[in-house]
Formats: C-alpha cells, structure tokens, sequence
C-alpha cells in the first residue's frame, strides 16, 4: 500500500499533544510559533503527509533555503544553459536542473534545440558514461549540498584512477551552516525553530549547528525523513519555545553523530576548497561555496569552457528570494499560480520536485 | 520465421513497395496477424458490424527502450489502443497497424515485436485487419513507431459517463500503481538502479466485458495511462463537476515500486500505468464488485480506493496521519518516453 507514514498511530499520538505545547509557546511569543525546515526532502515530506492541514491555526510551517537548486544563483544556471550549447558537450545533470528557467532558456529548451544532456541519479555513473563516450566532453553539473558534495568528490576519483580526460564539474555547490547563519543574521527574520536537515547534518556533524541555540537563542533539532521524525521535531521544538528554552538536539541519532562523518568530509577536501558562495535570495554569502582546488582545475568546468554570460536581472516580481528566506510563503508571492506554475515556472522554487512552491502547488493548492 | 538472420537490417527499400516490401509482409507480417479480413490483401478491409453504436481510438506508439520487463512496444500498441475503446464500455473487434521503421532496424527485432502483437491481439480476441509500413532514413525516426487504430462495438445496455456519477459512488482500481511508468524509467541506462520492476501492460477489455455484464450501476471506467491515478481523477473530478477523495491506506502499490520511487524522488500516483483502471460505481454493488474483481487475475489487488462527494472538481487525499492533501495535474516530469 502507499503509505507516506509508517507508523501512523504513534505520529496521531504524537499530533493530539501539539495544540496544547503550541498554544504554551503561543502565549510567550504573542503569536503562532513558526517553524522552518531547510532541506527539500523534509518540504516534500511534510506536503505529501498532509500535516501541514493537521495543524493549521496553531503552527505554520515554512520552507527555507533547503532545496539546492532553488538556491542557485540565476547566473550559474545562464552559465549551465550557456554550456549545453557547445560542441561535443554532454551535459550531467540531476533531473531537477533540466527544467530551471535561466535568463532565457533552460536545459530542457536547449535540449529541445540539440544540445545533449543526460540525466544521471549518481555522479559516478556520470563518469561511466564519460567512459563510454570519449569523443564527447562530458560536463557535471555539481548542484547540491554536504549530502551529495562527497558522492561528486568520489566520481572524481574514479575520474583520475581511470585517466579520464573528457569529464568535468561545473561546480555551484553550497554549504549549509554560512547560510544559516546569514539567515539569522537577518534583522527582519520571524522563525522560532528550526527543524534540521537530517542527511546534511549525518555529514557535518550535530557540533555544526550548535551556533543557532547557542549564539542566536533559537531552538533547532535534527531530524529524519519519516513524518513521525518531523512530528517528533516539532514537538521537541514546541516543548523548547513554551519553555523558554533553546538548544541544537540531535533528532535523527540513527544516522547522526556529534562529529559527523569525517571520512565524507575528507574527500570534500581533497577536491574542493571553500569559497564566498552566491545564492538566490541572499546574495553573497561568505566561505559558504566550493570550488575545486587548483590542482584539480583541469576537472574544473569553468575552467575549462570559459563562459561569459551577462549579469543576470531579478526576474521580475519572482519572490523565490523571500520564499526561501522564509518571509513569504509560496500563495502570498504574487506571480504564484498565476505567471508562475510548473509549467512555466518563473523561478525555480516552483520547478525543482523538492521546491517549496512545487510542492504546495502539487499537494496543497487546488485552482478555484 | 525462424530463418531470420541475426544481422539482417531494415533498409530503405523495405518501404519503397517494391520487392523487399513484399517479403516484409510475406515473412513478417503475415504469418503473425492472419485473418480472413488482412488474408484478402485488398486496399481497403471490408466487414460488417450490427446496428447500434460503434466506438473508434487511435494511439501512437514511441516508448523507448521497445523493449522492457513485462512487455515491449508492440504489446503496448495493442493494449493501449483495447483498453482505449474498453474503458468506453465497447467491446474491441479489430485493430489497424502502422509502422514507422528506421532504415537500419534490425528485423529481428521486428519480428520479436510482430510476435507479441500478435500473442496480445490472441490473449485479447482482437484482429489485426489492416496495416502500413513505412521506412524514413536512419537518425529520422528512433528504431520504430507504431500507430493502432481500434473499432469496436457498444453493447445496447453500456451507459458509462461522468454525468452519471453521483455522491457517495465507491471508487475502485484493479491493482498496483506506478509499474509500468517506473519499470521504463529504470530501463534508463544512466540512471543506474537494479530493480526488476515490471511493466504491467495487459489488455483489459476481458476483464471490463465481465464487469459491465454483471454490474449495472457502473457509471465510469477509467484507464490510468500517463499521468497516473493522480492526473487522470483529477480530470475525472473536473469533467464530471464533483469531488473524489482518496484514501492513502488505500492505495495499492507494489514494496519495490514504493521503495525505488521514494529513492528517486517520484510519486506513484502520477506514474503511467498500461493494466490498470479505475471504476466508479453505486455504492450498493462496490462491495460485490471489489469481491468479484479480486477473483480475475487483473483484479486480483483490486482495493476500493475512495469515494465520490459533492464539489467542484477537487481531489483529496486523506493520508494515513490523518491530514488532507490535494491532488493536482502533472506537471511535468524528467521522465522518458512511456508509451
């Protein structure tokens, strides 16, 4: 049977406690308690469980910047577009990227003119395609976070053991905790929990997040996949509202440890060196891109193909930016499912599958 | 056919009507689909059908890989095009085919195709009475296309539409969702998944025949093709004006395509299915007919999936937490080519 939860007794158990710790933090902060999750998986989770319905009048539940290609900067995705353009290039891609409006075009148009792009669910089968087709050059679009930065550190392993010379990253991945603390360091921010990314934080180790309860006061928990592990969260981070408490907990002890895990972060490093990361919505954000190290800079895409596209624009009235900020929701950004559904998508908040507007409009909104 | 060399390939003068194209149909074609109607090699097939209402589909047929667990195009072309005129509530008599086959198609691999249609036609007492062929040159089609056409006959007591359906209809399908769409997906050499997940792809006109037979207060019947479960209630609710809730708990859906989907980030109830379809009927005989379609190997998982209510063309689904959540169209998907 399809079942988005499996243990729906023991997640009704833990709802029917909700209201009352709510109505607790309710009454300390003068207004519903707001929580928001930061990656895509928990987005898609809590759309498809229907739990955001359970508890609508007393929690709100927002999206931030968990979803890694809604946070790439809409330069790096004219770059990505302007490279599926050249000759005897393939392009690699997760299947979310294929459908990103750049500028003016996006891979799925590109396609539609010849270029060639395949999708790939792990990188090192990118470098057996690479393998099988030394004619071509083969281009890995590198989109994503701590969770899937190591798996692209290890395809260059295979890369280099096997002498390949035809397979290159373009890389635009991001870190989490730097935009975290940018997110906090904005004045205007209403969030009073965080729920946190479960696989992120398997990689960096809770330690990696203390910073939010101990230098910003706000209570955050690590959590799993399952809804039943987004109930417990919210429940551990009503608990800690109500009481005036805050604390970074570890949610998710089953794949989470203190550290981390060091082995992942290891081969990050011998591949990649940090660097100030742009992202959609925030801008410039310090130390909190990676870019592969000199040394590897024949593998570097960028380096490779050299690319020139124009400064990018706003796109005009797309609030992507406020969404994954968690001031707006999806239904209050103007252009949402009206300029901007999945079939045109104005901004890729409403195309990636793990995307906040996505996913409401797929699972929460219905058309008049 | 058992003298078809291994290496011998489509060329293009398997089209130009000359000789080769002769003994593409004397080898190939023939053998497989004969009839008395194809066997007069006439222009035209000429037959004659009782007075009354006659329904008429047409499909295409691209799917790539062409051949995948469970099936391959040819199976696809015949099932899609039945259960296209089944689902009206008519019973499928002929079929015409078309094929468009890339100049370097190996023919060995078009008589695999040939074969199965010609098995499936059999299993769904179908015949093939008419067809073409055509070659384009190599890189101008992918290895092949079909294109059936359907005919068939609407027995005088069918009555199947969405003004009949009425609050408190009982919603049922026959199955698991999501095989065929994910068995195809996975055929992808890049995406690297070792799963052995079938395509359910079947006529369903035997089955449906029964049905309609035995349950008069059936008011619609539905094959969910592409789009899934999920697109194809959604435009149920829309063209018929009311509401249909699902129940999550309800759902059929096979361990290894809940497990693979939720891997790649994919939705079950929005994946292509090629033997499955849903049933609305009055609630007084649901009970009888989930009964009675879990005896019929189709129907053997057959769950009562949700109900009819009054509203305005809304999908819901009631999840196993006890939350609602809506469903909308597809929109959309890095998907292959699915049928």
């Amino acid at each position: 049977m399809l079942n988005s939860t499996r243990d729906p007794a023991l997640g009704q158990k833990i709802i029917s406690k909700l209201p009352s710790l709510a109505e607790k933090a309710y009454r300390r902060l003068g207004r519903p308690p707001v929580l928001m999750e930061v990656c895509g998986t928990h987005t898609m989770a809590i759309a498809k469980s229907g739990m955001r319905s359970l508890m609508s009048g007393y929690l709100e539940l927002r999206s931030g910047p968990g979803c890694p290609v809604c946070v790439t900067d809409q330069e790096d995705i004219d770059k990505m577009i302007s490279l599926a353009g050249q000759q005897d290039v393939i392009i690699a891609t997760f299947g979310d990227m294929l459908r990103v409006p750049g500028t003016g075009s996006s891979l799925e148009i590109e396609r539609a003119r010849g270029a060639r792009v395949e999708i790939f669910y792990s990188p090192s089968d990118a470098v057996v395609f690479a393998a099988g087709h030394p004619e071509k050059e083969i281009v890995f679009l590198g989109v994503g976070f701590e969770t899937t930065i190591p798996a692209v550190a290890l395809s260059l392993d295979m890369v280099i053991a096997q002498n390949l010379r035809n397979f290159s990253i373009l890389s635009s991945h991001k870190l989490v905790p730097p935009v975290m603390e940018a997110l906090l360091d904005d004045q205007e921010l209403k969030i009073d929990g965080f729920i946190l990314p479960g696989h992120v934080c398997a990689i960096t180790g809770r330690k990696a997040f203390d910073f939010i309860s101990a230098k910003h006061h706000i209570p955050a928990v690590i959590t799993g996949f399952e809804p039943v592990d987004l109930l417990e969260s919210i429940y551990l981070l009503l608990q800690q509202i109500a009481g005036g408490d805050a604390q970074t907990i570890n949610g998710y002890t089953r794949l989470v440890r203190e550290e981390g895990n060091k082995k992942a972060r290891e081969i990050m490093k011998k591949y990649f060196e940090t660097t100030d990361g742009r992202w959609r919505g925030f801008g410039l954000v310090l130390q909190s891109g990676l870019a592969l190290k000199k040394q590897y800079s024949f593998y570097d895409a960028a380096n490779r193909f050299p690319l020139q596209v124009p400064a990018s624009r706003p796109l005009k009235g797309c609030a992507c930016g406020d969404i994954l900020k968690g001031k707006l929701t999806s239904p209050q950004c103007p252009l949402f499912a009206k300029e901007c559904t999945p079939l045109k998508p104005v901004g890729p908040c409403m195309v990636s599958s793990e995307g906040a507007c996505a996913a409401y409009y797929q699972y929460e909104w219905s058309a008049k | 056919m058992s003298n078809i060399k291994e290496n011998e390939l489509i060329l293009l003068a398997h089209g130009d009507g000359g000789l080769l194209t002769h003994q593409l149909l004397e080898k190939y074609f023939l053998p497989c689909f004969s009839n008395e109607l194809l066997d007069e090699l006439s222009d035209a097939s000429v037959f004659s059908l009782q007075a009354g209402r006659i329904a008429v589909s047409t499909d295409s047929f691209v799917v790539d890989p062409i051949f995948f667990p469970g099936g391959d195009i040819g199976k696809l072309a015949v099932c899609g095009t039945v259960n296209d005129i089944a689902v009206s509530g008519a019973t499928p008599l002929y079929l015409t085919a078309s094929f468009i086959l890339e100049e370097g198609f190996p023919l060995s691999d078009l008589a695999r195709i040939v074969v199965s249609m010609s098995d499936t036609a059999g299993k769904a007492g179908v015949k093939i009475i008419a067809g073409d062929t055509k070659v384009v040159g190599r890189g101008q089609a992918d290895k092949i296309f079909i294109t059936t056409t359907g005919i068939g006959f609407l027995p005088p007591q069918v009555n199947l539409g969405y003004r009949r359906l009425k609050p408190g209809d009982k919603v049922l399908v026959n199955g698991c969702l999501g095989n065929h769409g994910l068995s195809i997906l996975l055929q992808r050499e890049t995406l690297g998944l070792d799963s052995e997940v079938e395509s359910d792809c079947a006529p369903l006109n035997l089955i449906i025949e029964k049905l309609l037979k035995r349950y008069k207060h059936i008011k619609i019947i539905r094959d969910l093709t592409r789009g899934g479960l999920a697109t194809n209630a959604k435009e149920i609710a829309l063209a018929a004006g009311v509401d249909i809730w699902l129940d999550e708990e309800a759902l059929p859906v096979d361990d290894s395509v809940r497990g693979a989907t939720e891997l790649l980030g994919l939705d079950p109830l929005y994946l292509a299915n090629e033997g499955k379809f849903l049933v609305a009927v009055s609630a007084d005989e649901a009970e009888d007919l989930l009964d009675y379609m879990k005896m019929d190997s189709l129907g053997e998982k057959t769950s009562l999936i949700g109900e009819i209510r009054a509203g305005s063309g809304n999908v819901y689904l009631k999840t196993a937490l006890g939350g609602t959540r809506k469903i909308n169209m597809l929109a959309g998907a890095p998907l292959p080519r699915i049928c």
